[in-house]
């Protein structure tokens, strides 16, 4: 059972790591515009270099 | 009409850069938001954004598709009215939008506030619930103990942070000395975990951690749908009010300049332009014009204004240019006066209970005494405070309304997404159980049943030259009347006759030469003819009798079936309007309506609503005046169209997107489906409690019941409202 030493905290790691980038997507507004960004990555518009 | 019409932005340059008062200082940046209701796909965006960023002085500008918006980041000489003919030469209807009314941010930070912790609560009893399935499939002895103490460690933080919004609201019922649903959801997890603590401390088999915090993010997930639903709704109605941007033009010692409306004071002169609205109360100083006053009265026939004539803030000026005294502004106008009236009509409606709140009233006193019972039976029965204390704890956790907090956000959510992809914004939270109990409906005429746009009924009595003088005179007038005989004649094919020196005489009509006779197409009193009961422009030619061109409104779409709809699903249809009697009969019979009054004062309107309501009826109205804000509040529940006046729609609890009706019979049904939805799901979530709540109370019910009993209850009520899309 001493694996459970190491599982334990690794599990909470991973969920703590998930929640912490979801936390970080809502921060930064990236739950605003759903619609637009689903259709935006599918532009060819700055495929060959970045948005200035 | 609102929608459409718009003041006049930016006058000329020149108004512009002229010194204004230093009002406030001005911002290095701006933003300016326009609504693009036009664009759908990621073509739009692309273009969109490339147009606006090609305007000089625009630094960003990025599109919002899911709201149908742009946001622009600019320098401070770029305007609104600068960027709306570069999108519309691109192909996109634009609107400004006021952004100062636009308080998205604000709002969007509580629904932030509540998905964070949901997110928190979803971690924490996703992490709890791996422990405790281990502790249910077998883990004992030290290893249990382990991850009691681990669940705990994990709970107590969690649901400090993700049960705020549940203590919160409790605290503030206890406060006053009443129960409400929080009360006993806050009972149940605050007992849950100090039970689950002392358990754990002492080596016991019962933890409740992963119920404590399973109840806490289902009941976020209900809270969270209740104000997703709200906020969609808010932020299409805040759209609707920033539409109209609240602007006006000051007179100051013979030069223009624009300023917001709350910045007039009484004693300015302000201009208001043709098609412009009047923003103050006031009496006109110059300029001679014609006022369409429907939105306040319901009369559809414009009157004629001239100096010394007393305006409303409200009024759409007509033709020619006014300049008015401002005699009252801001909260003093007529407008604001009639607010007033709506006030007074609505303290009646917030007596309503939803059934949310009348299945709490039931149900927290009901929960409270049966877990204090099953304390103090098995503590009699035992005498050991520590399995009665369980057992207690056990009752409040299966008993607890997770799936009745769940049950009426998820039916309305589902609801209220079917209505708004059909056009139609629920803006109060009760407002579909309240519709589904609609037995009457009242419909104002005049905007609502009508289109507000006059509509030539005899253009066949005409002879072809008369017409084409008709439609040249026409052409160059920008009155309502004259767009919609242009409109008729060009679509019959009749050519524009050679008038020469056509003027526009404000307040009159349109005059000029026609083969060397005067030609005249306007107001009666002006032509020589007498006035008659219908709407009508009339014509002149020479010394020949004036011929009439006779107008009805026309109808909005999908009146006809939305009336027919509703008279088949059984409810009484009722007409009542401001205008003249002979127009109201005209309508009434058309569309089948044998109940109607005419000529009703805004008074008139809400005393009928309330006799209506008196008499046991629950009625629904229909109506977009300032003159039915009154009777809008005083009704069970109401609609107006997006057209509306702001002081309407803010008075109603549905808006209607589009300019079809047909919708009103739908959500009628819908709100009906909604409801009984809402009662099956209360129905469900019993059931559960009655199967599960004797085992709790004989202290059979495990962790592991509590779990599966919360989690299919909750699965089950949020299924069955999906079937409502």
């Amino acid at each position: 059972m001493e694996v459970l030493a190491y599982l334990i905290p690794i599990s909470l790691l991973l969920g703590g790591v998930g929640l912490a980038a979801f936390i970080y997507t809502v921060r930064s507004n990236q739950y605003d515009d759903p619609e637009g960004d689903a259709r935006r990555i599918l532009s060819n518009q700055w495929d060959d270099k970045p948005k200035p | 009409m609102t929608a459409q019409i718009r003041p006049g932005t930016a006058a000329c340059p020149g108004c512009i850069a002229a010194p204004a008062e230093p009002v406030q200082p001005v911002p290095e940046d701006v933003q300016i938001a326009l609504s693009l209701p036009g664009i759908h796909c990621s073509a739009c965006i692309a273009t969109v954004e490339r147009e606006l960023n090609a305007v000089p002085g625009v630094e960003s500008a990025r599109v919002n598709l899911t709201l149908k918006r742009a946001m622009v980041q600019a320098g401070p000489d770029v305007r609104a009215a600068d960027l709306i003919p570069v999108l519309e030469r691109a192909g996109y209807e634009a609107h400004e939008l006021d952004a100062s009314a636009l308080t998205a941010t604000q709002a969007d930070k509580a629904g932030r506030d509540l998905l964070m912790r949901l997110a928190v609560a979803g971690f924490a009893s996703m992490n709890v619930m791996l422990l405790s399935v281990s502790v249910w499939s077998g883990a004992s002895d030290a290893t249990r103990d382990m991850f009691h103490w681990i669940s705990a460690a994990i709970a107590f933080p969690a649901i400090a942070f993700s049960a705020q919004p549940f203590f919160v609201n409790a605290w503030s019922a206890l406060r006053v000395r009443r129960l409400n649903m929080d009360v006993p959801i806050v009972l149940a997890i605050l007992l849950a975990l100090v039970t689950s603590l002392w358990e754990t401390s002492l080596s016991g088999e019962h933890a409740y951690f992963d119920a404590a915090l399973t109840l806490t993010f289902f009941l976020l997930a209900g809270r969270y749908l209740d104000y997703r639903t709200r906020a969609v709704a808010r932020s299409a109605a805040e759209e609707l009010a920033a539409l109209e941007v609240p602007r006006a033009i000051r007179v100051t010692d013979g030069a223009e300049e624009e300023v917001a409306v709350s910045a007039l004071t009484v004693g300015d002169l302000v201009r208001v332009r043709p098609g412009g609205r009047m923003p103050v109360d006031g009496e006109i100083v110059s300029g001679r014009s014609e006022l369409d006053r429907s939105l306040l009265t319901g009369e559809t026939l414009p009157v004629f204004a001239e100096p010394g004539q007393s305006v409303s803030a409200g009024e759409v000026n007509l033709t020619g240019p006014l300049t008015i005294r401002a005699t009252a502004v801001g909260q003093d106008t007529s407008l604001h006066r009639m607010a007033d009236l709506v006030a007074i009509a609505e303290s009646g409606r917030s007596r309503y209970t939803s059934l949310a709140d009348s299945a709490a009233k039931l149900y927290a006193p009901g929960v409270h005494i049966l877990s204090a019972l099953s304390f103090v039976g098995w503590f009699l029965y035992s005498g050991d405070i520590r399995t009665a204390l369980n057992i207690a704890a056990a009752v409040l956790i299966i008993t607890c309304p997770c799936a009745l907090g769940l049950a009426v956000p998820a039916v309305t959510t589902a609801a209220s997404g079917r209505l708004f992809r059909k056009g139609m914004l629920i803006k109060h939270a009760t407002a579909l159980e309240r519709l589904a109990e609609v037995d009457t409906v009242v419909f104002d005429k005049t905007g609502t049943l009508t289109a507000g746009t006059p509509e030539l009924t005899n253009l066949g009595e005409h002879s072809r030259s008369d017409l084409e003088i008709a439609l040249a005179l026409a052409g160059a007038s920008s009155h309502p009347l004259s767009q919609s005989l242009a409109q008729a004649a060009r679509e019959a094919g009749i050519k524009p006759a050679r008038v020469e020196d056509i003027v526009e005489v404000p307040g009159y009509g349109a005059e000029g030469q026609y083969r060397g006779q005067r030609v005249r197409l306007g107001r009666a009193a002006w032509v020589g003819a007498e006035q008659g009961q219908q709407t009508a422009a009339w014509l002149a030619v020479g010394d020949r009798a004036p011929v009439a061109f006779l107008f009805t409104d026309s109808l909005r779409p999908g009146a006809a079936e939305a009336v027919s709809a509703l008279r088949q699903a059984g409810k009484d249809v009722v007409l009542i309007s401001g205008d003249a009697e002979a127009a109201v009969a005209a309508l009434a019979e058309r569309l089948g309506i044998d109940n109607w009054q005419a000529e009703a004062l805004p008074e008139d309107k809400a005393r009928r609503v309330q006799a209506l309501t008196d008499a046991g009826h629950k009625v629904l109205m229909v109506g977009d005046g300032l003159n039915d804000t009154a009777a809008l509040a005083a009704a069970h529940v109401s609609i107006s169209p997006a057209s509306a006046l702001d002081a309407a729609r803010v008075a109603s609890d549905i808006v209607l997107l589009g300019t079809d009706l047909s919708p009103i019979a739908d959500a009628c049904e819908t709100a009906v489906k909604a409801t009984r939805r809402i009662r099956e799901n209360f129905r469900i979530a019993t059931v559960y409690n009655v199967i599960a709540v004797p085992l709790a109370v004989a202290g059979l019910c495990s962790p592991l019941i509590a779990a599966l009993a919360m989690s299919t209850s909750s699965i089950t009520v949020s299924l069955n409202a999906l079937r409502l899309r």
